[in-house]
């Protein structure tokens, strides 16, 4: 329902403060870093505050307040807009400002010799500015215009070095394989816009997440509508097949990944997911897809990154399997489920993120975990930090979040009763991601400092510094304090979802709820925890044997496990050969119809205009042959008559006396006989 | 055929033989002579037609035929000095040559 | 008498022989005394044909006089150089335009209406008669004739006159 209350009349300020930094930014000149930099993150440490009224407002209050607008008149009817802040969007409004002020001020330190700070800056103020109104929007439509915004500032930011091929290269790909997930969403969308008649979310009982116009769609068109949804969501958060882009996207500074890769652009999918799960969580069909989707990419992602050396690479896997929990929690359990997951892993992936950027930044932009080794000697606030992350994404019992919210997941899956399979893939996926964190952990941090050359090309894309010695030191303030500030968070939040007391899950839901230790002991969930942290400490300790034992001396050594299966680690290395069946199949599929297409334009589509400009061409010379040779050369036989005829006569003058004479007589005598024989008689 | 026609026919004879030489022969003074010829002819039909016309009166077609030979003789004598005049300039009586072009 | 008789055929003849050989002749002072003959045959028809005056008048005035002019300017003029012909195409444009106008002429006088009539003859006139003509009726076209002559005879006086430049 609507209400007065002035934080939700401006709710809007929240993304349209980031939107104007972007627009001064895009004006500054390249000189003026302090005021962009200034700006962008004032306007979000503003917004940050706006959040966190919203979220006071909401906090002992949960309901489900918007404001409606109409926007554009199709004949008679009118397309409206709107924002809505309930439970789910304050949370994330709060989450996404506060990680994103975080890294604003890390981007500073960070981004400082680069030359096009200012420009980085307004394009991190366009994404925060569209990812906080995709937040807020009330309306699909409006959702996906900003949803469109972000995967543009996405394409901006992973391509901010452009002039590197690879960069560039990888932000088309972004962009285009996103875009395919677009298209189903947008048909989605053009859907349920013809079935509903609306697309608010919430309009007093007539907005299309509401019963009313929900029940007027049939089975049919309610899974059609949720599945091609679904598919936005694939593609944004980089779910299996579409998950491709996310790895490459790690060509983008390191701040980007940790903003936009890490915790909120691939977010959105999910938080798409919770957004219409009035609709999705209708139908049973697409909750089905949705968890076994999820579960796949979970598994498949973490096999792929055991087999990664670049640092980032390896989260970014990370990443898109943990996504894969996510969407597996908001199939099997719903919203809060998911949603729990999606806040917590936002927090220690950006710290993780960020703790690999200072890595990077402290070692002069190596990007090779085999070239690192012992940084954690001299650079402990950040292998400690990022060593808190790191368990928190492993998810070590109790004391992280990333225990918590991932057992969620897993109970919800455990308790799923279509099938026990994605249970057992989440299972072995917890596994596998205590096993390659642990390697990265052992690689980067323990052991000595190995410099060689590296068989494979990892090319370090990061160029900081200038002094071409590193300096064995930490990472300046700006850049550890937003760590140690996340691997805060990394702990405390996990407390927010805790089964005892599940206030998050309570809160999204808009239910009461009671601290009860005796939750633990209800069904398996003591078991469950068990058996999590079992897997925990099993992967851990898998890891520490193979990797952290003995440490590889030589960056130029084989891994460990690539020497125990050679061709499994080779193809995990390539991420199990999926963009090379892409390229053999898609993208040779699309070359080839642009091929086409350019031979149609070339010889059909231009050959017409080409056909017409020959045919006048054609007709000109014609004339002017015709002109030539006909008109002139007529004109000039004339004039040669007419001379002729002239020099003819003039021989008539011929000055002759007896030639007039002739003529007189001739002439006498020609008359007479005319006479004559008129006359007769 | 009566004396008339018989007359006529010479005079018309005449005529042509004169007209026929003043437009053939290259001389100039032929030309003349032909001139005078045709006048002649002319005459002689004056007086046939005098003598054998219908209405014959008087001496209308011999007074007439005197004054045409007084014309005659006098365009004859200021031709003939025309002619000699021309001839000192030219050096030549040849018509053919005696154009209005310069040579 | 028979008007078409021997006689007139034969002085018709001769006139238009000398004609002819007049005006076909080579030699420019043969033709001069062949257009002599010729005067002189017109002249002696003029008086076959009763008009005495006339004929005396016309042997006087042309074989006497314009005759001999002729051939004075002949002499004057080189004559003894023989004439060369026209080229054949204008020869024959020319004789055949005079024949046309012969044929012509001779169809006319032949067939014409006002020939059929009956022929009177009339009175051969007296030179008294003439004279008294020429006086009476005739007395502008007289004098007019008298100051013509005089014009052209001394026209031809000052056109045939050596010019003063040319002798120094």
């Amino acid at each position: 329902m609507a209400s007065t209350a002035w934080i939700v009349r401006y709710l809007w300020l929240i993304p349209i403060l980031p939107l104007l930094a972007a627009g001064v930014g895009a004006l500054l000149k390249q000189r003026q870093r302090r005021f962009a930099a200034s700006i962008a993150i004032g306007s979000m440490a503003v917004s940050f505050v706006l959040a966190i009224a919203a979220f006071a407002r909401l906090l002992f209050a949960p309901q489900r307040l918007f404001v409606n607008f109409p926007w554009m008149q199709f004949g008679s009817e009118w397309v409206k807009l709107g924002w809505v802040l309930d439970p789910l969007a304050a949370v994330m409004l709060v989450m996404v400002t506060f990680v994103g002020v975080l890294i604003f001020v890390y981007s500073a330190a960070y981004m400082h010799e680069d030359e096009n700070f200012t420009r980085f800056f307004c394009f991190l103020s366009l994404f925060a500015g569209a990812m906080l109104g995709l937040l807020i929007a009330n309306s699909l439509l409006l959702l996906f215009m900003c949803w469109e915004v972000v995967g543009l500032t996405s394409y901006l930011l992973i391509g901010f070095w452009y002039h590197r091929p690879q960069a560039a290269a990888a932000a088309k790909k972004a962009f285009l394989t996103t875009r395919v997930g677009d298209l189903g969403l947008l048909l989605g969308m053009v859907w349920l816009y013809g079935q509903t008649g609306t697309l608010l979310f919430y309009d007093h009982g007539a907005g299309c997440m509401e019963h009313g116009p929900l029940s007027q769609l049939t089975g049919k068109a309610l899974t059609g509508i949720a599945l091609l949804i679904f598919c936005g969501a694939v593609g944004k958060s980089g779910q299996l097949p579409l998950h491709v882009w996310l790895p490459d996207a790690m060509e983008g500074p390191t701040p980007v990944s940790a903003l936009i890769h890490a915790a909120t652009m691939v977010a959105a999918g999910v938080y798409l997911m919770a957004r219409v799960y009035p609709l999705v969580g209708a139908s049973a069909d697409t909750l089905k897809v949705v968890a076994w989707i999820g579960a796949l990419t979970a598994i498949f992602a973490a096999l792929i990154a055991v087999g990664q050396d670049d640092i980032k690479r390896i989260l970014a896997y990370s990443t898109v399997s943990q996504l894969g929990y996510m969407m597996l929690g908001i199939g099997v359990g719903g919203v809060a489920v998911g949603v729990f997951h999606l806040i917590t892993h936002a927090f220690f992936k950006a710290l993780l993120f960020l703790g690999a950027g200072s890595v990077i930044h402290g070692l002069m932009g190596e990007q090779d975990i085999r070239e690192m080794g012992g940084v954690r000697k001299w650079m402990p606030i950040t292998f400690a930090t990022y060593a808190a992350g790191m368990l928190a994404l492993c998810g070590f019992p109790l004391v992280f979040s990333g225990f918590w919210s991932k057992d969620a997941i897993l109970h919800a899956a455990h308790e799923w009763n279509v099938s026990q399979v994605p249970f057992y893939l989440g299972a072995i996926g917890a596994l596998l991601t205590a096993f390659y964190m642990t390697r990265q952990v052992c690689y980067v941090f323990f052991g000595t400092r190995r410099k060689g050359s590296v068989p494979e090309h990892v090319v370090p894309a990061e160029t900081s510094a200038s002094d071409p010695h590193e300096a064995h030191h930490e990472s300046p303030a700006a850049m550890t304090v937003p760590l140690m500030l996340l691997a805060a968070s990394a702990v405390l939040l996990g407390f927010l979802g805790t089964p005892a007391w599940p206030w998050l899950q309570g809160f999204l839901e808009m239910k009461a709820v009671r601290a009860n230790l005796g939750a633990f002991t209800e069904g398996s969930m003591l078991l469950l925890m068990l058996a999590s942290s079992l897997l925990v400490f099993a992967g851990l300790g898998l890891g520490w044997w193979i990797y952290g034992r003995k440490p590889i001396r030589h960056a130029a050594d084989a891994d460990a496990l690539e020497k125990l299966q050679p061709a499994l680690f080779h193809a995990l290395r390539h991420g199990l050969y999926v963009d090379n069946l892409y390229e053999l199949t898609v993208v040779r599929l699309i070359r080839w119809i642009a091929h086409v297409s350019n031979w149609f334009e070339r010889w059909i589509w231009s050959g017409i205009p080409i056909l017409v400009s020959a045919l006048t061409k054609g007709v000109g010379w014609i004339d002017f042959s015709l002109d030539r040779w006909v008109v002139n050369k007529g004109f000039d036989e004339g004039c040669d008559g007419v001379a002729g005829g002239g020099r003819l006569l003039a021989r008539l003058q011929s000055g002759l006396v007896q030639n007039y004479l002739r003529l007189l007589a001739a002439a006498v005598a020609l008359l007479t006989i005319f006479l004559l024989l008129g006359h007769k008689g | 055929m009566t004396a008339l026609t018989g007359c006529l026919l010479a005079s018309s004879l005449l005529f042509a033989i004169g007209l026929a030489g003043a437009l053939t022969r290259r001389n100039t003074i032929l030309v003349l002579v032909g001139i005078e010829l045709m006048l002649n002819a002319a005459n002689i039909n004056f007086v046939a037609f005098w003598r054998f016309g219908p209405h014959s009166s008087g001496a209308t077609g011999i007074i007439f035929v005197l004054f045409s030979i007084g014309v005659a003789a006098a365009e004859a004598a200021v031709g003939l000095a025309l002619i000699l005049a021309v001839y000192r300039h030219t050096k030549t009586t040849d018509l053919s040559r005696l154009t209005g072009r310069p040579q | 008498m028979r008007l078409m008789s021997a006689w007139f055929l034969l002085l018709a003849g001769i006139t238009v022989a000398g004609a002819c050989a007049a005006m076909t002749l080579r030699n420019l002072v043969h033709c001069a005394l062949a257009v002599a003959v010729g005067f002189a045959g017109i002249g002696t028809l003029y008086l076959y044909l009763g008009a005495q005056f006339l004929g005396l008048a016309q042997l006087l005035v042309y074989v006497g006089a314009i005759a001999v002019l002729i051939v004075f300017v002949i002499l004057l003029t080189r004559g003894s150089d023989p004439d060369l012909p026209q080229p054949a195409g204008t020869l024959f444009l020319g004789i055949v335009v005079a024949g046309g106008i012969f044929s012509v002429v001779a169809w006319a006088a032949l067939h014409s209406f006002v020939l059929r009539e009956a022929a009177q003859l009339a009175a051969a006139p007296t030179v008294r008669q003439i004279g008294t003509e020429l006086m009476d009726e005739y007395v502008l076209p007289l004098e007019v004739i008298g100051v013509m002559l005089t014009a052209a005879l001394i026209g031809a006086a000052i056109v045939a006159m050596k010019e003063k430049q040319d002798s120094r």
